[in-house]
């Protein structure tokens, strides 16, 4: 890193679009130093890894991870990806990241240099720091375990399938995927007590007991005690309804076979691995997305990359932070790289430029640390909350926002606020909503589990503003509850004031 | 801190195993879509993989998710011209726009069918699934060609026993030329000089003689090559009933057993022509569009198709020149006198010409001996074969006698 003295940084590390390893590395020196020097990122160490077309298509098949256990739809996604790709439909994502400790990336062979720099500078410092500094991640997923787990779940899963059979252990995984979506914990649990703690516990109580102990209390007339205890009367359980479907499927389905509880185990696992991403596309992109676009730039003030260099790095940027109008050819919802890059540059320009309006909206970073504002917003925020603090009008009026509403009853659909002066704090605050997971997975617990009698399972869909669960895959999921379960499911939906409106039951 | 790592040379293939599960889950309706393609293909195109299409539903993985209906509201990118409170029609579909309320950008749900494609190998293994061919006979049929060894010219490695002793030599002298020039124009220069330089000239004779008689990269190896060893030509004549009572599901069994011939035949013979040959009460040359696809009205006289065979053959195919062998598919009607005249026909005049004749009946009540198959069973002949074919199952018997014989 030494090398890079500003005294020789007059000089271009390389011109022209071939690469070799040891330029990548050159760039990656280059890159780090004025990641790590002058904008203080904290990264995991990175493992670089060059890859062909093919990797990249198998890398994508595999939900990113280098490796994985074997399922049908992994195959699936495959052939999908290969074919678009081999029509041209498509080209391939020019980096894949993992979240782990050292960070993984690939970079494919096909790109020429400024694309590899690019992606070295968006995968390596941008998203290896988001890993590394987001709150989500911090808390669900272990960068340090993530690789060997999945070793350890492609390993089971094959030794499973030569003991019991391709068709029982496909079956199991394909039940557990329909339940994915409702395998994670959104919070943390405690954490069991170990059986020492159990014990002195034990212990603490029964002396207390002892202490409390008078004879007194024996002369007092029971409450209860007239009435005769009601046999029917038994506590519900679970006593709190659990919302980790799968987690609870996993502790208590009374028929699954102990190889059985592992996978779906294994599976929730991946599911949580892969939890904290949904939430934090948007941020996540950006903050990668900004910092390509913000290393780069430096590099090429710093007079190291020539200008076809940047104009290559450019054109592409430009290409992933394109936002299509929502009635455009090609719209397909809000990118999430163009929100999160437009997002991170404001943030900069509010600390940097603020103008009376930011003053307003933003009193507290207008005019601020740009590097620390930033750096506290990417640790301490999810989607959800990060638009819900830092969308300003001038994006909202940039991206010319609005909201629109469908409201069952209503025959039209509304205009609901546009980008005015009305209409930001609502068009923040709906879209903030919309990155809400609440928003898009149905809220589905498990209220009861009849274990005395038919060991049958309820669970409850509650409906939120009148939103209905797709009828047909929700039966189709039921059908693989059950498989997992081995008795009867019942799903009740229930509206917000606790009605049962509707039930649909599985029989095993 | 970071370290640059190249996988290029890693296992390309990690997917194979996910897309044969794929395939394998999906075999049903892969199979029917391959069904289809086999019926929309011309029986010489057979050969190649082709692209399959899944009904999208059929390969869903349901979750839990939202349907239509209930109250909410999107926020979009892009507004020009709506104003608060302005009201819309309902896009067609219910829902709204762009789905951006689907979380992980949805919508792909809407295409219609899976499309991929099938690997000549995927493709023909299907096929030979649908009619239940054995293994050995699929490597017969599918793949393995013949091959010789054909000589290539030379090589500096090899094994000891392809050593070409004369090549080595020639390449030795060549060396030892070359090798020397200099030295000896050197000894030339000083042995025609005044004083000779004995000590000089004895240690370039020294060098000299130092320069090896043969040495190991002299070495050259006779090199052979595989080819694959086309034998010669073939004809192959496709003779179908077409009168109204061979329906489409006939024709299709018919087409499966002219197709697995086709591909025997395309395998074992360099060259292979067909001829059809469709035959109501009298017979015509055809192409095969019109062979598969056209409907005829009319009685039944199988002679007639097989006096056009002959008479095409002995025109066009000299039999000392080419391989001749028949396929013919009836649903086994014929009247009077016409199924004698027809078996005398062929074991006097077809059977002598023919490598080989499989007759396919695809009767309408298979426990019916008819008129032309019960003329049929008296041909002695180890060059004519038969069956009854209700299922694509059967096809394959007919030419097991064949395939035995030939893919040996």
């Amino acid at each position: 890193m030494n090398a890079l003295e500003p005294g020789l940084g007059s000089k271009l590390i390389s011109t022209g679009a071939e690469w070799d390893f040891e330029l990548l590395e050159t760039y990656d020196r280059a890159i780090a130093d004025i990641a790590i020097n002058e904008y203080k990122l904290d990264i995991f160490p990175n493992q670089i890894e060059v890859i062909a077309s093919e990797q990249m298509l198998d890398a994508y098949a595999s939900l990113g991870l280098p490796i994985g256990y074997p399922h049908w739809s992994y195959g699936k996604e495959f052939i999908r990806n290969e074919q678009m790709y081999r029509k041209g439909q498509r080209g391939l994502a020019y980096e894949i990241v993992i979240n782990s400790n050292p960070c993984i990336a690939y970079l494919m062979e096909e790109n020429s240099l400024p694309m590899q720099a690019l992606v070295i500078a968006h995968a390596c410092y941008g998203h290896n720091s988001f890993f590394k500094g987001n709150y989500l991640f911090r808390q669900w997923t272990n960068a340090d375990a993530i690789i060997d787990y999945m070793v350890f779940s492609r390993n089971y899963v094959m030794k499973c399938e030569e003991r019991y059979g391709h068709e029982a252990v496909e079956a199991t995984l394909d039940s557990c995927h329909a339940l994915m979506s409702h395998g994670v914990d959104r919070y943390r649990q405690p954490t069991p007590l170990s059986a020492d703690e159990e014990r002195l516990r034990q212990r603490e109580r029964e002396e207390y007991a002892r202490t409390q102990y008078d004879d007194i209390w024996r002369t007092l007339p029971s409450k209860g005690a007239g009435k005769g205890g009601k046999p029917g009367a038994e506590p519900n359980y679970p006593p709190e309804p659990q919302e980790n479907l799968l987690y609870f499927i996993e502790k208590h389905a009374p028929k699954l076979e102990p190889w059985q509880r592992e996978i779906v185990r294994i599976v929730r696992k991946m599911a949580q691995y892969f939890y904290p991403q949904g939430m934090t596309k948007v941020m996540n992109e950006g903050w990668a997305t900004f910092w390509h676009y913000t290393l780069l730039n430096r590099l090429f003030d710093k007079g190291l990359v020539d200008d076809g260099f940047m104009l290559e790095v450019l054109s592409s940027h430009t290409n992933v932070i394109a936002q299509r109008g929502f009635d455009q050819r090609g719209y397909g919802g809000i990118n999430p790289y163009a929100l999160g890059f437009a997002m991170m540059t404001d943030i900069r320009r509010i600390c940097e430029n603020p103008t009376q309006e930011d003053r307003d909206w933003f009193p507290d970073i207008a005019g601020g640390d740009w590097l620390k504002v930033m750096d506290f917003a990417m640790r301490n925020y999810k989607d959800e909350s990060f638009i819900g603090q830092f969308l300003s009008p001038k994006l909202i009026r940039e991206l010319h926002l609005f909201a629109i509403a469908d409201h069952e009853d209503d025959e039209h659909l509304l205009v609901d606020s546009i980008h005015n002066e009305q209409g930001y704090r609502r068009v923040r605050q709906l879209l903030s909503h919309q990155y809400n997971r609440d928003g898009q997975v149905p809220d589905i617990q498990v209220t009861r589990y009849d274990h005395r009698g038919d060991r049958s399972l309820t669970l409850a869909h509650r409906r939120h503003r009148g939103r209905p669960l797709d009828d047909s895959s929700s039966s189709e999921v039921l059908k693989h509850l059950s498989r997992l379960w081995g008795f009867n499911v019942r799903l009740q939906t229930i509206d917000d004031n606790g009605k049962v409106l509707e039930q649909r039951e599985t029989r095993a | 801190m970071s370290i640059v790592i190249d996988r290029r040379l890693n296992d390309r293939n990690k997917s194979a195993v996910n897309r044969e599960r794929f395939l394998r889950r999906y075999k049903e309706q892969i199979r029917k879509s391959v069904g289809d393609l086999i019926s929309k293909r011309s029986i010489t195109d057979m050969d190649r993989g082709g692209d399959v299409n899944i009904p999208t539903k059929d390969i869903g993985e349901p979750t839990f998710h939202h349907g239509q209906g209930g109250d909410r509201e999107m926020v979009l990118p892009g507004n020009r011209k709506f104003n608060r409170g302005d009201k819309l029609q309902r896009p067609d579909g219910g829902g709204g726009g762009g789905g951006s309320g689907d979380g992980e950008g949805g919508g792909d749900s809407s295409q219609d069918d899976f499309v991929f494609s099938l690997s000549r190998e995927e493709f023909m293994n299907l096929f030979f699934d649908d009619l239940e061919l054995p293994h050995l006979i699929r490597n017969a049929v599918g793949d393995v060609r013949e091959y010789k060894m054909q000589r290539a010219g030379y090589t500096p490695s090899g094994v000891p026993a392809n050593l070409s002793v004369a090549r080595s030599l020639r390449q030795a002298m060549a060396r030892r030329i070359a090798i020397g020039a200099p030295l000896r124009r050197e000894m030339q220069a000083l042995k025609a000089a005044e004083v000779p330089a004995d000590d000089e000239i004895a240690e370039l004779q020294r060098r000299l003689d130092r320069i090896p008689f043969l040495d190991e990269f002299d070495l050259r190896y006779r090199h052979r090559v595989k080819v694959p060893l086309p034998i010669s030509r073939a004809v192959m004549f496709c003779l179908m009933d077409v009168s109204a009572s061979m329906t489409e599901a006939k024709k299709d069994l018919a087409k499966r057993f002219f197709t697995l011939l086709y591909l025997f035949l395309s395998r074992k013979y360099q060259r292979v022509e067909l001829v059809f040959i469709r035959h109501t009460d009298n017979a015509q040359e055809v192409d095969e569009q019109g062979f598969f696809h056209d409907q005829q009205s009319g009685g039944t006289v199988v002679l007639s198709a097989l006096k056009l065979m002959q008479e095409i053959a002995v025109a066009r195919y000299p039999s000392d020149a080419w391989n001749i062998y028949g396929a013919q598919v009836s649903d086994g009607d014929a009247f009077g006198a016409d199924p004698e005249k027809s078996r005398a026909f062929m074991n006097e005049q077809l059977l002598p010409l023919s490598r080989y004749f499989a007759y396919i009946e695809v009767p309408d009540d298979p426990m019916r001996t008819s008129p032309l198959s019960y003329a049929y069973q008296r041909i002695e002949s180890d060059k004519f074969a038969m069956s009854t074919v209700t299922s694509k199952g059967d096809v394959y018997p007919v030419l097991r006698e064949l395939f035995k014989r030939e893919a040996a």
